[in-house]
């Protein structure tokens, strides 16, 4: 027996395998409905011997007293990241952001992934400066108060981990979901001052090329910056997603350099050192560099690379048997704005373009969306992203060739590589079960 | 042209220019307070690759190894071979990212030793200690010997293994 809408769904014809349909259908498509309504299409809920829909309790109380600061419903308790440290063990935490049971393209503020190597610490915000030092005319220390008076700037950007999707090494599929294969990109409204702004009151020695920029963490995280990045679009955030920067992202600044790598948008913010070359900071030699071959590393690689991957469905989401379904997902690129975003429900073999949600932005998350009429059988669903610069998402033989093939498995937890940005297959079986393939 | 003329023809130039930049820095808020380097000489830890700023002191891998024992063993393993955390020495069959093949300079390991060990204590080490800590993973990577000193000097002269395995990605492909 068909559904209402799956026969509506149905008039629209199927533009890839395994039934991906028009994306059009996602779009003005009212007339049909008011149609079918008219027609008297359409299934009763209790079916032949209707009784009355009850009224529920919470419709005949008094609701709650409005907290100060709302919190999600309790019901959405298990809407949480994944922790890898909870007991606060000596050594690196990260949080995970769901975004399997997320939707839209903004991630909520105490969603957001964290990759923190002692936790966060507890800034007075009274008492943080931020300095800006070495090759400049004149060195200055601002305060929150002086920030708070210089002209500010609002952009959407995507925060990522140069690990994020590094589970995507592994020799052989990883079974982990969406939230612990790609949690560590997340996506937030950033409200601060220009960068820029503040080099043209410390003024610029020409020889200066790169910038230090370190927290006042414990660790004192650092990285070396190009200037010109300063100058192009980097900015120091104060507010994310329209209140203070939260606590685990850097309160109360940090720098903001949208589409490169996560470690690069330095927390907690407090020193800027204009410099000659780069300082060589563990961050950019140990970590978040990729041996290629022999003793050849690379580093100094800094826009994340193109990538989308579907969230829904992926996954711990089980398919509820056969019909209509909107597989949707995330794409994003660190090289402008995302052109096109394309799906497959066959593994590969045909792909249909997916509706992109407005506005598009660059560096932003992007959402697509895909209308699809799932027949029960097994699929695989796949998605591939092009960017505006003409980086196309590769395949995983596309990467391998110039990387070398995968040798090993290891956990989920540990970071083999970074900037890993390969096609994510999920195939689901007959019973809509879904879980990590290579397609 | 004359040299008058073309005096002439400059200095309203000039003048323009002049009141520009002025206009411009009035538009700004000007709240950032001038401050010195000598004010920020605690905050300047950093070191690169040229050892500029390395502070007075020495250590020497045996000096280390007491104090890695006490301060760090428990989280990187005996001889640095990893634990907890990550592996500082060259660990069989358990590693490949070792400090010999992923670290250009030396001057790497005095600088992060400094700012953010030990995990529970950071900048609480002395100089002594971190240049003792520095020679002692350099021992264990084989790169210099366990008696060998390092200071402000001998410590940016280290010649690190891969120093020319590394490949830049900036700006030509990023």
């Amino acid at each position: 027996m068909t559904s209402k809408h799956e026969r509506l769904a149905s008039r629209l014809p199927d533009v890839a395998g395994n039934g991906l349909v028009d994306r059009r259908a996602l779009l003005g498509r009212g007339m049909l409905f008011a149609g079918a309504t008219a027609t008297g299409i359409g299934s009763s809920l209790t079916g032949a011997a209707a009784e009355a829909l009850p009224v529920d309790p919470w419709s005949m109380e008094p609701g709650a007293p409005i907290p100060p600061y709302g919190v999600p419903a309790k019901y959405e308790s298990k809407v949480v990241r994944t922790l890898t440290n909870p007991n606060h063990e000596p050594r690196t935490s990260n949080a995970r952001t769901p975004h399997h049971l997320l939707d839209g393209t903004i991630t909520p503020n105490g969603l957001h992934f964290v990759v923190a190597r002692t936790g966060f610490p507890d800034i007075d915000p009274s008492k943080h400066r931020l300095a800006i030092h070495g090759l400049v005319k004149q060195p200055l220390v601002f305060d929150l108060d002086a920030l708070a008076r210089y002209p500010k700037v609002t952009r959407i950007n995507f925060v990522e981990c140069g690990g994020n999707s590094a589970p995507l090494y592994n020799k052989d599929p990883v079974q982990a979901n969406v939230q612990a294969i790609h949690g560590l990109v997340s996506c937030s409204e950033w409200t601060g001052v220009r960068l820029s702004t503040l080099l043209e009151e410390t003024g610029i020695d020409p020889k200066a090329k790169w910038l230090l920029a370190e927290g006042a963490d414990g660790p004192s995280m650092n990285r070396s910056i190009p200037l010109a990045k300063a100058l192009d679009d980097a900015m120091i955030a104060l507010y994310q997603n329209g209140e203070r920067i939260n606590p685990a992202q850097g309160y109360p600044m940090r720098l903001l350099v949208p589409g490169y790598e996560g470690n690069m948008n330095v927390k907690w913010l407090h020193r800027i050192k204009l410099i000659e070359e780069p300082v060589m900071a563990i961050n950019e030699t140990m970590q978040y560099t990729y041996r290629v071959a022999g003793p050849k590393i690379w580093q100094f690689f800094f826009p994340m690379e193109v990538k989308s991957f579907v969230t829904h469905p992926s996954p711990g989401l089980t398919l509820k048997g056969p019909g209509f379904y909107e597989i949707s997902g995330l794409a994003y690129s660190g090289n402008g704005r995302i052109a096109k975003v394309m799906v497959s429900a066959d593994g590969g073999k045909s792909w249909a373009q997916a509706a992109l949600d407005a506005p598009v932005l660059s560096k932003a998350l992007t959402r697509f969306r895909m209308p699809w009429r799932w027949d029960g059988q097994p699929v695989v669903l796949q998605s591939r992203a092009w960017d505006e610069a003409g980086n196309i998402q590769p395949t995983r033989a596309e990467m391998f060739a110039e990387r070398g093939e995968p040798k090993v498995n290891v956990p989920v937890t540990a970071f083999p590589m970074g900037h890993m940005n390969v096609i994510t297959s999920w195939a689901a079986d007959n019973k809509g079960e879904l879980k990590h393939v290579y397609g | 042209m004359s040299t008058d003329k073309r005096l002439t023809a400059v200095i309203p130039l000039v003048l323009a220019l002049g009141s520009a930049a002025t206009a411009m820095a009035a538009d700004l808020p000007g709240l950032g307070k001038s401050v010195s380097e000598a004010e920020l000489a605690l905050w300047d830890m950093s070191i690169g690759p040229d050892g500029k700023g390395l502070p007075p002191g020495s250590g020497t891998s045996s000096q280390g190894a007491a104090i890695y024992v006490q301060k760090c063993e428990a989280c990187h393993g005996k001889d640095g071979q990893g634990g907890t955390n990550a592996a500082l020495a060259n660990a069989p069959g358990k590693t490949d990212r070792t400090m010999a093949l992923y670290v250009p300079n030396a001057t790497t390991i005095f600088d992060f030793t400094r700012r953010a060990m030990p995990w529970p204590q950071p900048k609480s080490l002395t100089s002594d200690e971190v240049y003792a800590l520095t020679a002692y993973i350099l021992a264990r990577n084989k790169v210099i010997g366990d008696n060998e000193t390092m200071n402000a000097e001998t410590l940016p002269k280290v010649q690190m293994p891969n120093r020319n395995g590394f490949i830049s990605r900036y700006p030509d492909k990023h």
